[in-house]
């Protein structure tokens, strides 16, 4: 929460001394860019709804959905069966019923706070879309990030919305009244603050290490860019697995998922939750999804260039603004997969396990991580 | 032991207001809840995240089979028993057919033994797939439940062919089976078997030696073996106990005497070791099950008795005294003597027991049924406290239980 107050001092002051040199147009653009980011981000959590889906069904030997159709879709030939096969009429068909089923308020709520509970779980992820730089384009000769919204501290911006996302579900646990609500609750806030500790350790070795070369070290464009030599998960291999563990943990994904349990807890802690607001959380839990593994590429998994140690060349033009945005978007496609891949291979833990796991083993592990990172670059320079 | 009350939702306010239960937190689960195998409804206190009492609430699915038992021949009862075990029901059909023929005093003959045998055993392997499958499904593994329900269903479809039925098979009569197996029937059994075992080892590599998996099972609801005779259990679960107990050898029907295979048996009792012992069972109905396709005796497979047991249908079309006794059996069922008999059977699920009091001809007096299930259910007030509440579905899933044959 400090980084969060740190932050907003920040963005407010660089954001007071830019406010007066930006026209109307410039405003209006920007907003344009986030409406494009959010459309990218909830574009990548409807797929992977889908994706969960077909690739679950694909892991388990079954067909998944394939049969759900929309009648005059179908006739266009080939697109239409397609489309059924692929389970995206069975995409339209769920967020349908999301939105047009009947809208439940249980009267043992807390009605404000149950009503603001899914929006704080998917607004801070969309928020923070607008910070992750999906490309770069070339202009004047110099690279430029393909982000609604480019400043020194995204990567610290970023982090702090998505640990807001932890209030969706603490709110939602604390005004449903009901006791699996709550316990859910208490589980998501407990696991999350735990697994934050480890997320932000993992990440200071990089940050450490790539400063001196680097104007600014805290900008996900900048750390993107300073992996065009070398994925930085192969110079930091402890750091990435700790920080995808971790983030794990903060989207409560199996094996972490904690906060749903539903075993024991039904659905944790959006239990009271039905139609659209249930689809809020839905939709904020694949966004989680979605930017994390955005922070995952640009941190770790060499953010546009295609392979290690490979680039697109900056006299391509357009053409490089074009490949190395696919190439960021194929990535998430992988990341989303490898998350449904572990979801569905591997059992759940056990609530106290997943604490004695963050607090025993992987913050230690992250500080002699942090300290070997130390020493190194103390002998090095 | 000492008396404990049952906590009902309802008197929880009071009990919080008088300052009965302190700080701790009465939670309900069930009868509809994901973890709750079907309708079984669980009272917690909870201290924190720690059991501190469960009270297990039983009932929800009570059809009053026994009595209706009293109202209808013995052979009209057989589709009752399969929705006793409903995971099993070729199992139950058997052991309600044989419990009747030891009243009758009959020996069936040597091919409707084997194939008796033949089907428990399948629906052995049915049972423990479901059994591991939904465990599997309750520590979050949910390929591992979906693997099972892939060869469960091959399963089926083989039940599908020889019984007409894919759940409620109602297979076995009093005296014989509801018809031979169909041509080319064993073959595919034979084949099954081939498949199912590389199968079977797929989903131990993926669950088996899991380290999550074995971190959330073992040492939970240790039984030990003292505590698991103490309370009767009965199957698997006192098997995992190390009580080298089961019906099959102890004291065999059908034949079980004439098939070689192990008993697996646990160490350490706790919910680990049911799994492991349920995995081997497995391994070795499997063993039990290619003995018999090899040893499949020939001849008849029911016994020929026109009191017990209907003539073949061909006959019934064109001999008087055929249609006369096909007439009277279906109308006043298999003509019993007078007595009583207790059959227990080794079950997936345990040793299920039928009681029957016969006061002569072909509708019983007095049926009581012993469910497994329903032993198994009355050691969760002992093993539950202490445990985290997010062990509760390992351990219902460890124990393996069905609620249709506990209300029955």
């Amino acid at each position: 929460m400090n980084s969060l107050f740190l932050l907003s001092t920040a963005v407010a002051q660089t954001g007071a001394a830019q406010a007066s040199s930006m026209g109307l147009v410039d405003i209006l653009l920007k907003v344009l860019f986030g409406f494009a980011a959010i459309g990218v981000v909830m574009c990548f959590a409807a797929l992977s709804v889908v994706v969960e889906r077909k690739v679950a069904a694909f892991i388990q030997g079954r067909y998944g959905p394939c049969r759900t159709f929309i009648p005059y879709v179908m006739l266009i030939p080939f697109v239409g069966r397609f489309l059924q096969r692929a389970g995206l009429m069975q995409l339209a068909a769920d967020g349908l019923k999301f939105l047009f089923k009947e809208e439940p308020l249980p009267s043992h709520v807390n009605k404000f706070w149950f009503t603001l509970a899914p929006v704080m779980s998917l607004a801070p992820v969309l928020i923070a879309s607008c910070a992750i730089p999906f490309g770069f384009f070339m202009y004047d000769g110099t690279p430029h990030a393909l982000a609604a919204a480019d400043f020194d501290l995204s990567l610290l911006f970023v982090l702090a919305l998505g640990s807001l996302g932890v209030y969706g579900a603490v709110l939602a646990g604390w005004s449903s009244n009901s006791k699996y609500s709550y316990m859910g609750a208490i589980r998501a806030s407990a696991q999350m603050v735990s697994y934050e500790l480890t997320m932000v350790l993992s990440l200071v070795p990089v940050i450490i290490w790539i400063a001196p070369n680097c104007e600014s070290p805290l900008s996900l464009f900048d750390l993107g860019m300073s992996q065009s030599s070398m994925w930085n998960c192969f110079m930091f291999p402890l750091s990435a697995f700790l920080f995808l563990v971790a983030l794990f943990a903060e989207t409560n994904r199996q094996p972490f998922d904690m906060a749903e349990s539903e075993t024991d807890l039904v659905s944790g802690f959006h239990t009271e939750y039905g139609s659209f607001k249930f689809g809020l959380f839905f939709v904020g839990e694949y966004g989680h999804m979605v930017l994390g593994s955005s922070l995952f590429i640009c941190i770790f998994l060499g953010a546009w260039s295609p392979l290690p140690g490979l680039s697109y060349p900056a006299d391509w033009g357009w053409i490089t603004a074009v490949l190395a945005t696919l190439t960021f978007l194929a990535k998430i496609a992988f990341m989303i997969f490898f998350f449904v891949w572990v979801r569905w291979t591997l059992p759940r833990f056990r609530y106290d396990h997943v604490m004695n796991l963050g607090w025993g083993k992987l913050l230690p592990l992250s500080v002699a991580n942090l300290v070997f990172y130390l020493v190194l670059a103390a002998f090095v320079k | 032991m000492k008396e404990e009350k049952i906590i009902d939702v309802k008197d929880v306010a009071a009990m919080a207001e008088s300052g009965e239960i302190g700080e701790r937190m009465i939670v309900n689960m069930g009868p509809s809840h994901p973890s709750t195998h079907g309708v079984l409804r669980m009272v917690f206190e909870l201290d924190g995240d720690t059991i501190t009492k469960c009270n297990p609430v039983i009932g929800y699915l009570h059809r009053g089979s026994e009595k209706v038992a009293e109202n209808m021949t013995y052979n009209q009862f057989i589709p009752y028993t399969d929705r006793l075990d409903y995971l099993a029901p070729l199992c139950n059909n058997v052991a309600f057919a044989t419990c009747a023929e030891k009243i009758a005093g009959i020996e069936i003959p040597e091919r409707c033994k084997a194939i008796r045998v033949l089907c428990c055993e399948l629906s052995r392997i049915a049972s423990h797939l479901i059994g591991v499958g939904v465990y599997g499904m309750d520590a979050g593994a949910w390929t591992v439940f979906m693997y099972a329900f892939t060869q469960r269903e091959k399963l089926y479809t083989l039940f599908e062919r020889l019984t007409g039925a894919r759940l409620t098979c109602s297979y076995a009569r009093v005296g014989g089976l509801a018809r031979d197996i169909p041509e080319g029937w064993l073959g595919d059994v034979a084949s099954f078997a081939n498949q199912f075992l590389p199968a079977l080892d797929e989903m131990d590599k993926l669950i088996t030696r899991n380290r999550i998996f074995i971190d959330r099972t073992e040492e939970i609801a240790v039984i030990s073996r003292d505590e698991a005779v103490n309370w009767g259990l009965t199957g698997a679960n006192l098997r995992a106990s190390g009580v080298e107990s089961d019906i099959r050898k102890d004291n065999p029907y059908l034949g079980y005497e004439n098939y070689e295979f192990d008993i697996p048996v646990g160490t350490k009792g706790d919910a680990y070791d049911r799994w492991l012992v349920r995995m081997e069972e497995m391994r070795q109905s499997v063993r039990i099950i290619r003995q018999v396709i090899d040893k499949m005796p020939k001849g008849a497979w029911h016994v020929d008795d026109p009191r017990i047991f209907a003539p073949e249908k061909r006959s019934v079309l064109t001999q008087m005294e055929s249609l006369i006794s096909n007439f009277v059996l279906t109308t006043e069922g298999p003509n019993l003597p007078k007595g009583e008999a207790y059959f227990e059977a080794e079950n997936p699920k345990g040793a299920l027991g039928f009681f029957i009091m016969s006061g002569g001809g072909g509708v019983p007096y007095r049926v009581r049924i012993k469910g497994p299930s329903f032993v198994s259910l009355s050691i969760l007030p002992k093993i539950m406290p202490g445990h985290h509440i997010t062990d509760v579905p390992v351990i219902l899933g460890s124990l393996d239980f069905v609620l249709g044959e506990c209300d029955r």
